[in-house]
């Protein structure tokens, strides 16, 4: 276990050059962040030099690169082109955003697991197809026109909620945003997780487990569950990932300053110490997040584990 | 068990009722194609400390009607349309759902063909052992650990201390059907269901296992169900064969009468069919044809259309199990023969 640890670990450092060094590069392909300092103004050649030399913008690409991953390792995300520290902006902006996927990661959990073993269990079923037309339903319209219909009915006609939840707005303000952020994956969580049951539910350990005379609740819980969920798992765990940089479209239609808004702001203003710094954040979670699932993969497959 | 006072009573033509008796059971598939008829009145008894054998090829309806026994047939598809199960002196088909469970594992036992499959691949050997006890018997988790490994001493598994916490998949194959074994012997059962326990095993580890099993049901004084379509399998541990052809049964018997003097042109056929050292050099026998579509069984006798002998009779009825006796009447104990023609079959 402690050496597929540590090989997974190490896996974990190409990618993260890998996928790094491409934000950076794309940024960079962005255009001249000098004009989009002075919002295209004319300006004095000598000034511009300077700047492109204090920003180390004179040098060649993979210097630039190295240089800003160099004072990242040391916890300096560098400056916004507006003077904020970046590291500033993401203390406010994280903490949203990890407060909205957690309230979505629990309801996308809960609710797309049981409602998919309850019609994996009854497949064929009226509560299967039910589930079934239900969640092709939510994955086929996009997240934003689910998330102005909810907002429209719930926040702005019933008066429910509020339609924009404001800055350290207590925990039950997300949930509306946070249903709708988990809106998809619960869907596909839903179906991935009825596959599996229906699947596993004519195993043979299952008739075995039967044939031992259990009681239908451990036959579910103990037995068909424990191997049901091991692909639910690993799409939960990149799933993690996908839904912080997702929520961007959620954040923006419930006014919620998070990742996205401040990542949407930084590439409309062409600022690129935010969008790389809070992208690289990003995928150091989602890289995290993959480690996790993996572990959680072994243990739940024994059969990995000691492969 | 008290209940082996009650059986008495309700079986009352026989003065010594069989601990499994099954009646004229019927059981079909509703499937997309039609309703397959796997299963179309059987009959046969057990008793305690008796082995009967099923023999059949694969759709011939020996594991559904012993799924049937155990209650655990995957329905739907499957449903059981007539006929008794007796299960000492109880119809199981008139138990509730819960009763029925208990039953399950505790009085009767499944061993499963493919041990690598019929065991939970996450949980630990010991933990699918402890289950037993933990669910019949309310045992706590650390005393069922300790009954686990004595089950896994009692059927051989050597230093089964330190392997009650491996997986399945850490087990020979051999081992496994050992542990499979293991827990349908858990709460000693008067009954045990063997589905093809050694056909998933290498030739010299399925003497072992089979042997093991005979040994264990002769010690416990079990009844014992062995489902195979191997007849070497069968020849040594047997006491009475039942040959099932398309949901039927068409020959019982002692089985070292079975092996000497068929009743049954199938039977016949499939001892012909078995591959012989001596025979080098010379065809292999094979039963022409292909064993029938369960959705349309042929009319009349359900082999006809692979039989050799088969008459117009044959076509039109269906045969029963007729009392199979010497040429001169005399009686042969347990011999049945569901040919129209056992007499040209047996005595030629």
């Amino acid at each position: 276990m402690g050496r597929y640890v540590i090989r997974r670990l190490l896996q974990m450092i190409p990618v993260f050059i890998g996928t790094t060094f491409l934000i950076f590069y794309m940024v960079y392909a962005l255009g001249d962040p000098v004009n989009a300092m002075f919002a295209g103004k004319a300006v004095d050649p000598a000034v511009a030099a300077q700047i492109r030399h204090q920003l180390w913008l004179d040098r060649p690409l993979w210097e630039q690169y190295l240089h800003y991953m160099g004072n990242i390792f040391q916890g300096n995300f560098g400056t916004a082109y507006n003077g904020e520290e970046v590291t500033t902006l993401m203390g406010t902006a994280f903490p949203n955003t990890l407060k909205l996927t957690t309230v979505a990661f629990s309801i996308e959990c809960v609710l797309g697991i049981l409602l998919g073993v309850f019609s994996g269990l009854k497949r064929g079923r009226f509560v299967d197809t039910l589930v079934l037309i239900l969640t092709l339903l939510v994955i086929s319209i996009p997240v934003f026109v689910i998330g102005l219909v909810a907002q429209y009915f719930i926040a702005v006609k019933w008066h429910i909620v509020d339609p924009s939840v404001a800055y350290g707005s207590p925990w039950q303000d997300l949930i509306l945003p946070g249903a709708v952020l988990a809106s998809v994956s619960l869907a596909y969580v839903a179906r991935l997780t009825r596959t599996s049951v229906a699947e596993n539910v004519r195993a043979d350990y299952v008739r075995t487990a039967v044939a031992k005379g259990l009681p239908r609740r451990r036959v579910v819980t103990n037995h068909l569950l424990r191997n049901s969920l091991i692909p639910v798992v690993t799409f939960l765990g990149t799933d993690l990932g996908a839904l912080m940089g997702g929520a961007l479209v959620t954040e923006r239609i419930f006014n919620i300053q998070g990742v996205g808004y401040y990542l949407y702001q930084g590439i409309l203003q062409q600022n690129s110490p935010t969008v790389v710094g809070f992208v690289t954040i990003l995928v150091i979670v989602y890289l995290v997040a993959n480690l996790l699932v993996d572990l959680l993969y072994a243990v739940l497959d024994p059969r990995i584990r000691y492969a | 068990m008290s209940t082996a006072s009650s059986a008495r009573m309700t079986t009352a033509d026989t003065t010594e009722a069989p601990l499994l008796q099954v009646r004229d059971l019927h059981v079909e598939f509703r499937t997309r194609e039609g309703v397959a008829k796997a299963v179309n009145g059987v009959n046969y008894s057990v008793s305690a400390g008796e082995t009967l054998a099923i023999l059949g090829e694969s759709g011939s309806g020996k594991s559904v009607s012993s799924q049937a026994v155990m209650g655990i047939l995957d329905s739907p598809p499957g449903f059981i349309t007539g006929g008794e199960i007796l299960f000492k002196g109880r119809d199981l088909l008139t138990v509730g759902r819960e009763d029925r469970r208990k039953i399950r594992g505790a009085q009767m036992a499944m061993v499963f063909q493919d041990a690598l499959s019929a065991l939970n691949p996450v949980l630990t050997v010991g933990y699918q052992l402890g289950e037993m006890f933990r669910t019949h018997k309310g045992t706590s988790r650390k005393d069922a650990k300790t009954k686990a490994v004595e089950l896994m001493e009692r059927v051989g598994i050597p230093g089964a201390r330190e392997r009650v916490n491996q997986y399945p998949h850490q087990f020979s194959g051999g081992m496994r059907q050992r542990v499979m074994i293991a827990m349908a012997l858990a709460l000693e059962p008067d009954l045990i269901i063997a589905d093809e326990p050694t056909t998933a095993l290498d030739v010299t580890v399925q003497a072992q296992v089979m042997e093991l099993l005979a040994d264990l049901q002769r010690e416990y004084n079990m009844g014992l169900i062995l489902i195979t379509h191997d007849l070497g399998v069968v020849a040594d541990v047997a006491d009475k064969i039942a040959v099932m052809y398309a949901g039927r049964i068409v020959e019982t018997a002692p089985v070292h009468e079975l092996y000497a003097r068929p009743a049954h042109p199938y039977t016949k056929g499939l001892l012909e069919s078995i591959p012989r050292l001596d025979q080098k050099g010379r065809d292999l026998f094979a039963i022409k044809g292909l064993p029938p579509n369960l959705v349309r069984i042929p009319a009349g006798c359900a082999f006809n259309p692979r039989c050799p002998m088969a008459q117009e009779i044959c076509r039109a009825e269906v045969p029963p199990l007729f009392a199979v006796t010497e040429a001169d009447g005399a009686e042969l104990a347990g011999r049945g023969s569901a040919c129209h023609f056992w007499k040209e079959t047996l005595h030629g």
